[in-house]
């Protein structure tokens, strides 16, 4: 297992969080100190051990393809935190900052 | 009135359909008593008085008409990680400050169907990250015992309504131990069902390989009742199980003839405080006095459960809280552009425990450490999920601590790790996915403390034996009756 500092600040980069110098300095050492925890794991003995994503034996399931009624566009765009008509209204995402 | 909610969810129900009190009066005196008593506990973010009104003369109509409804007038707070239609749900954070839920969530909807009230949305962690509530980034919830400690965490305001006799029971979630060590530092019954018992549709998710919904109840019957009542497939929820729910209200027992019970070698109760240590101790003689025979078993991995959990839980809560962007609902705070803004809003909307939580698990998951750290802990999960397995061909459920002390004071744990450890004796059994509940076996007055503080013993049997666990719990409560012998000093102030 790779150990030392995080990189918080590309960490945080991938998780689209803004980060103030403080905050950087503060959750280094944090994680830091939750990896050394974690370094625990190395102990065990995995190699040939499979991997659980999840407890219960899963199976896909399908339903019939038949439209169902979904929420009202209305209650939805409520919600929005802005809204153009009956669209969300969202910063520009494609071509030249306008 | 008021005597009447002090009963349990059972007799309530019965009153109510019987017709002695109508759905509407007894809602009124709930909310009268919400109102008064939770300004010193803070157990809810919001009191619902329109919507339980409104549901109370639905259950009147409906009883009238001739409808049974198991759970006829009996007030519940809601953790505020659900959605209620027409209510804001918040999960506890400034991102949701102020979102109203347009869908209701599949538990709680079952709930409304068998006649519950919503008295209330009970206060948690933010997004259900925590073990003490002190997370929440919109409100204070203290425990009743004593006001000056935490209630736990992260359903506290949903076992802080319940021990305050404000709700007579309520929802919560588990993800490493969310409902079963708040129900413990407040002296109720936490449980949480096998994982997909329970659809999680309308439950804002955390980490979805372990979230849970459970009920938190003042007995293991009336927690038997909702459980009932909540669990069984969701075509909604494409992880629930299509099984059977056993009654688990028949399968309730007065003795523990014939079951082995597993006490666990690696959770050597010479690390509590003595005062501690024997409350467990007692408890461990008084199953054995109930008929229950002890057996030692094995959990060799339990011991790197929290390490396990911590790269596990956070690592899907990267993922889960993604979707908190800004863009379709929920706080946005606007930058230069849609990049900054995502970073702007994330940075405002989410406090300190999630941020931390994010960054461990998009680093668990970054190209590089992908192997090394989430794929090890899936892993330690199969381990720890296989240990228990062994246990169970040895003993009917296992016994154990739910928490290693009582609740403790504010602030008292400062850095994010001894906060992790305090879900010590429940992550293993999330990780494995296992029914697990947490019911008040004593009390201890820690030193320099003002009142006795409860303690809760945590049982856990096989997938899907939650009819077995809840008999065997229902057993040992009867037979100790640790719930009545003492109440909240805010609860008696109240009287």
């Amino acid at each position: 297992m790779p150990t030392g500092e995080i990189d918080v600040p590309y960490v945080a980069k991938l998780a689209r969080l803004a980060l103030s110098p403080t905050e950087i300095q503060r959750f280094g050492a944090q994680l830091g100190a939750l990896l050394e925890h974690v370094e625990a794991l190395q102990k065990l003995p995995i190699e040939d051990v499979a991997a659980t994503a999840q407890v219960i034996p899963s199976v896909n399931v399908l339903r019939d393809d038949v439209a169902q009624p979904s929420l009202p566009r209305e209650v939805v765009l409520e919600a929005a935190p802005q809204r153009q008509g009956s669209y969300f209204r969202v910063p520009q995402i494609l071509g030249e900052p306008g | 009135m008021s005597d009447v909610l002090d009963r349990g969810a059972v007799e309530i129900a019965r009153a109510v359909a019987a017709r002695e009190t109508s759905a509407l009066d007894l809602t009124e005196a709930a909310l009268a008593r919400a109102h008064q008593r939770d300004g010193a506990v803070g157990a809810y973010l919001a009191i619902t008085d329109e919507v339980a009104r409104e549901h109370a003369r639905r259950v009147d109509a409906r009883l009238a008409q001739g409808a049974r409804l198991p759970l006829a007038g009996v007030p519940v707070a809601i953790k505020d990680n659900m959605c209620l239609a027409g209510t804001r749900t918040t999960a506890g954070s400034k991102m949701l400050g102020n979102w109203v839920a347009p869908y209701t969530a599949t538990a709680v909807q079952r709930l409304l169907d068998a006649g519950a009230i919503p008295i209330g949305k009970a206060n948690l962690d933010e997004f259900a990250m925590g073990s003490s509530c002190e997370n929440s980034a919109l409100g204070v919830t203290r425990n009743p015992w004593d006001l000056a400690r935490v209630p736990g965490g992260s359903s506290g305001g949903s076992v802080a309504a319940v021990a305050s006799g404000t709700a007579t029971f309520a929802l919560g979630s588990d993800t490493g131990g969310s409902i079963r060590e708040p129900a413990a530092f407040c002296g109720v019954v936490g449980f949480k069902p096998t994982y997909g018992r329970v659809s999680r549709y309308g439950l804002i998710a955390f980490a979805s390989s372990l979230d849970q919904i459970g009920p938190i109840a003042k007995s293991v019957e009336d927690a038997a009742l909702v459980y009932e009542t909540i669990a069984g497939v969701d075509a909604a929820d494409a992880t629930t199980v299509a099984r059977p729910v056993e009654t688990a209200r028949g399968a309730l027992r007065d003795d523990l003839a014939g079951v082995r019970v597993g006490i666990v070698r690696e959770f050597d109760l010479a690390h509590l405080d003595p005062e501690v240590r024997a409350v467990y101790e007692q408890a461990y003689r008084d199953l054995e006095k109930l008929g229950a025979e002890l057996v030692e078993v094995a959990l060799p991995t339990a011991d790197y459960g929290v390490a396990t959990y911590y790269l596990i839980a956070p690592a899907e809560c990267s993922s889960n809280l993604a979707r908190f962007d800004g863009m379709r609902y929920g706080l946005r705070v606007e930058a230069a552009d849609v990049g900054a803004t995502y970073e702007a809003t994330r940075a405002a909307g989410f406090g300190d425990e999630v941020k931390r939580r994010i960054l461990i698990g998009t680093y668990a998951l970054s190209s590089g450490y992908y192997d090394a750290y989430y794929v090890r802990a899936q892993k330690a999960r199969t381990l720890i999920a296989l240990d228990f397995r062994t246990a169970f061909e040895r003993c009917d459920v296992i016994a154990c601590p739910a928490a290693s002390s009582p609740a403790f004071e504010f602030n008292a744990k400062s850095d994010p790790v001894s906060m992790y450890l305090m879900d010590y004796y429940t992550i293993p059994m999330s990780l494995a996915g296992l029914p697990s509940l947490s019911v008040p076996c004593g009390y201890v007055t820690p030193e320099g403390g003002r009142t006795p503080l409860p303690l809760g013993l945590e049982l856990t049997t096989p997938l899907f034996a939650e009819a077995a666990l809840l008999g065997i719990a229902h057993a040992y409560e009867v037979g100790t009756r640790h719930a009545q012998k003492q109440a909240p000093p805010a609860l008696e102030a109240a009287r």
